[in-house]
């Protein structure tokens, strides 16, 4: 049980932070992988999720690549993006694997954010004569925001999950310390990485539910309709 | 033509000579995978059910209990597992207790989603019938809260289910031993089968359990299939990946 003082000296020990194998290439590591493969997922299920939402189509798709995404092994993956000919290419298995598991969540949150919006709210600003793309922007959008933002929070963490496992097969990241630690049976080492890793994921929530309730363009709404106020609570 | 014996010396992907020259590693791997997720998913729903009662009675239990869970969700598997190292040591105790950590947090929402959604004139009528406490959950609130259960049972057994290759690290991860063992040699067949057979389980586990659901609760058949729809929607939204 001397792990955690262990793991204390481990990560108070300057020499284990600097250099190729230290924390803080490892954690830029990290950061660059989940920073790039966030936004390319976030490019590319966004405006589909959100157009799909809007003309009220797609939904079984939309639905199903979430229960699709939790039954495939994400080092299963991994490993097979590895050993094929991608894996000559550097960093590329890894950042398409952690593109591919973002996806689902921020697809299958926003589209229900925008099925969700209470049709009869919908109707009223066709009735005072919007647009289809007004009703997007000043209608749709504010009231689906919560929804969409709790699956980019589910993205973000998966991909500093994936990013994590990433080490198992080969790659860099912070996931790096703990295989390391495991391959040399140095139990505080791991439980460092382990920490550092875990602290990692939750500060990426927390500064994303910051941002989250910052940026929320509509805090009027939330008073409004009884329907959003559903939406919020499930959320 | 030499093909089947070619296709091990030759790395192919897809190797029927492999399949059959290391079944038995393959079913003894696929066995280890359903006996840690089986155990995982058991032991998760005796640790959710009490949770959840206690967070019904109490509102604040019920905030640290969600909130508690919901953190142990987004640390990742990895760290999970290495967390627990120094407590189980390598041993599939360690793969199982991160496991049931995990399925907590779907677990506990969902049975309480369930018992919550009771109708009040039914715990009245059993009440005014003279039915106790103890009596009261067995017999109403469970059966009822049975579907919400279920769904919940579904979703933490098909993640488990992909969750438990993670074990390789430890050298209990069924058939992610055989996945992260066939990157170390890079033997193609061996990782793909092991695929593949990982997500038939997680297929064929979900297609169970579903079976299970309709046999034990009949009555949700009854209903408009629509209704369904929309609620399983809203259970998927209400799980915090």
């Amino acid at each position: 049980m001397n792990a955690i003082p262990g793991a204390w000296d481990w990560l108070t020990t300057s020499a284990n932070w600097q250099g190729e194998s230290g924390v803080w290439h490892r954690l830029g590591e990290h950061l660059y992988f989940s920073g790039v493969t966030l936004a390319v997922a976030c490019l590319l299920a966004l405006p589909l999720a959100l157009w799909l939402g809007h003309i009220g189509k797609g939904g079984a798709l939309a639905v199903n690549v979430s229960n699709v995404g939790r039954a495939v092994p994400t080092l299963a993956v991994l490993v097979l993006l590895t050993l094929t000919p991608l894996g000559e290419h550097g960093d590329l298995p890894t950042l398409i694997a952690l593109v591919l598991f973002a996806v689902p969540p921020l697809l299958t949150n926003a589209y229900i954010g925008m099925r969700e919006v209470d049709r009869s709210v919908v109707e009223a600003a066709r009735g005072m004569g919007m647009s289809g793309g007004q009703v997007f922007r000043r209608v749709e959008l504010p009231l689906a925001y919560p929804l969409v933002m709790t699956g980019l929070r589910s993205a973000a963490v998966q991909v500093v999950a994936t990013a994590t496992l990433a080490a198992m097969a080969g790659e860099g990241g912070l996931g790096r310390i703990i295989t390391a630690g495991f391959n040399l049976q140095n139990t505080p080492q791991v439980v460092a990485g382990a920490f550092l890793v875990a602290a990692l994921a939750l500060l990426v929530e927390g500064v994303l539910v910051v941002a989250g309730r910052v940026c929320d363009p509509s805090p009027a709404a939330r008073l409004g309709a009884g329907g959003l106020g559903r939406g919020r609570g499930a959320s | 033509m030499s093909t089947r014996r070619n296709c091990l010396v030759e790395n192919d992907w897809i190797c029927g000579e492999y399949v059959r020259t290391r079944s038995q590693e393959l079913i003894d791997a696929t066995a280890q995978h359903i006996g840690i997720t089986a155990a995982s998913v058991a032991l998760g729903v005796l640790v959710a059910f009490p949770l959840a009662l206690l967070a019904r009675r109490r509102r604040a239990v019920a905030g640290a209990v969600l909130g508690l869970t919901t953190v142990l969700y987004t640390i990742p598997s990895l760290a999970m597992f290495s967390l627990l190292l120094p407590l189980f040591g390598l041993s599939a105790a360690l793969v199982v207790t991160g496991l049931v950590l995990y399925s907590l947090t779907i677990l506990v929402r969902n049975i309480l989603a369930g018992l919550r959604a009771v109708p009040d004139e039914a715990v009245e009528a059993a009440r005014g019938m003279g039915y106790g406490p103890v009596r009261l959950l067995w017999e109403v609130e469970l059966p009822l809260a049975l579907p919400a259960l279920l769904a919940g049972v579904r979703i933490a057994t098909v993640s488990t289910v992909a969750l438990t290759t993670v074990g390789a690290i430890v050298g209990h991860g069924g058939l992610g031993t055989l996945i992260l063992d066939g990157l170390d040699s890079t033997f193609k067949a061996q990782v793909l089968t092991a695929s593949v057979l990982c997500v038939l389980l997680a297929v064929a586990a979900d297609l169970l359990l579903l079976g299970a659901q309709r046999l034990l609760t009949p009555w949700t058949r009854a209903r408009r299939p629509g209704s369904d729809r929309i609620r399983a929607r809203a259970e998927k939204v209400a799980e915090p990946a």
